[in-house]
């Protein structure tokens, strides 16, 4: 038996979303909406328990700066810590990885023609820890083994979304080819419309990332073929990590089935996004 | 590759109100960008507020963009070639949340920003395309 991608999940990564999260604030008003959408994907997640999840995200001036851009990082290391922020790492559990299939995705990768950066040792901000805690809680360890992979999205230009799909699918074909019986899902972080920066900061558009969403599984084709400027004019200037989501999509194969969604308005400055995604065959 | 890199560029120039973090924005504010990211470091941080001026000296920053910082002036900041997210290691330290420091950009005082992102946030009507207006 080979490793199998079953599923993919699609959400913002917001830091605020940690915060609420790590000082018990998700009953307030304010938060209590935008976390109950992701109350399906705990128990969901609970029954699915996956092995290994491959974690799409970027680092926001973290693990990172301007020294070294990598368009695209793989991390093949055991453990990842928690990154300081700036305020003291948060307090959640190590990210325990699976260099095992790591290095076997990143070989692979590297001989299909995506030239991976290789991460041995790098703290995780939180563009990865916050989706951890939006789809598990607050349990004392993550209950599955976490692949990070790094996009760059700050630094112009980003990959294009059609080369984000393509290594999505290129990911899928090296997991497909790791020996062993394993449940492998695949993350695709940031967004939605957002800006954060400028006299235009605080856009939203919630019928383009809506319009996103529905065609996750009805017309991904068009997702594809989305250029930059769109992400810029229509989702704000930070709207731009949306491509990580299509990563996710890209490595799901043709057909999928959306099994859950969610929407909503605002976290901080920001469009949260949502999305759970069966892979078909 | 489709499209050229002058013609790929040339069109952030047309959406209202924002600094794409270009190569050339990412080359002029390097230094910029590495200061704030050296805040980072409680260490840093301390003696950072214990004289700014001191500690920029230690960085090769322009003067306008040891002015920019030191005024918290984060639009110009990023016409300096700052980036936001190194720029929010300056707000953080600050005690500023993204929310508040991001406000102070937009000409709204932080309760009417607040307000408008509660409402729904801005809409892209009319902000998407100088030359076109929409
Ligand atoms: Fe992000």
């Amino acid at each position: 038996m080979m490793a199998r991608i079953t599923a993919g999940i699609g959400s913002s990564h917001i830091p605020l979303l940690g915060v609420a999260s790590d000082f018990d604030k998700t009953g307030e008003d304010y938060w209590r909406d935008c976390f109950a959408g992701y109350d399906w994907t705990k128990r969901w997640m609970a029954q699915q328990r996956p092995d290994v999840v491959i974690l799409v995200y970027n680092d926001h001036a973290s693990a990172f700066d301007m020294r070294f851009i990598p368009t695209f990082a793989i991390g093949c290391g055991e453990r990842f810590r928690p990154a300081d922020e700036g305020w003291g790492p948060r307090a959640v559990p190590d990210v325990i990885g699976h260099p095992d299939l790591a290095w076997h995705i990143a070989q692979c990768l590297v001989l299909d023609e995506f030239d991976m950066t290789i991460i041995n040792e790098m703290d995780v901000d939180h563009g990865l820890t916050v989706p951890l805690s939006m789809m598990f809680g607050k349990p004392d360890a993550w209950p599955c083994r976490i692949i990070p992979l790094a996009v760059n999205v700050v630094t112009y230009p980003p990959p294009t979304g059609n080369r984000c799909w393509l290594l999505g699918e290129a990911i899928a074909r090296a997991v497909e080819s790791f020996p062993e019986d394993i449940n492998v899902q695949i993350w695709g972080t940031g967004g939605m419309s957002h800006q954060l920066q400028g006299p235009r900061a605080g856009l939203i558009n919630k019928a383009w990332d809506n319009r996103f969403l529905d065609d996750l599984s009805a017309d991904p084709q068009r997702l594809r073929r989305i250029p930059h400027i769109e992400y810029l004019r229509e989702t704000g200037s930070e709207g731009i990590e949306m491509v990580m989501w299509l990563i996710m999509r890209g490595a799901l194969g043709p057909r999928v089935r959306q099994l859950h969604r969610h929407y909503h308005v605002p976290a901080s400055n920001t469009a949260v996004g949502h999305i759970v995604l069966e892979k078909l065959t | 590759m489709t499209q050229s890199i002058q013609d790929y560029l040339a069109q952030f120039e047309d959406i209202p109100g924002t600094r794409v973090f270009t190569a050339a924005r990412a080359r002029r504010g390097y230094w910029l960008n590495q200061f704030a990211m050296s805040l980072m470091k409680p260490e840093n941080r301390d003696r950072w507020k214990a004289d700014e001026r001191a500690y920029l000296e230690d960085w090769p920053l322009s003067p306008e963009q040891k002015d920019a910082v030191l005024a918290r002036d984060y639009n110009r900041c990023l016409d300096l070639g700052g980036n936001i997210y190194f720029l929010a290691k300056v707000f953080s330290t600050d005690g500023l949340s993204f929310l508040q420091a991001v406000s102070t950009m937009t000409g709204m005082s932080v309760e009417d920003y607040q307000a408008m992102m509660l409402a729904g946030g801005r809409s892209p009507d009319g902000v998407r395309s100088i030359r076109e207006g929409i």
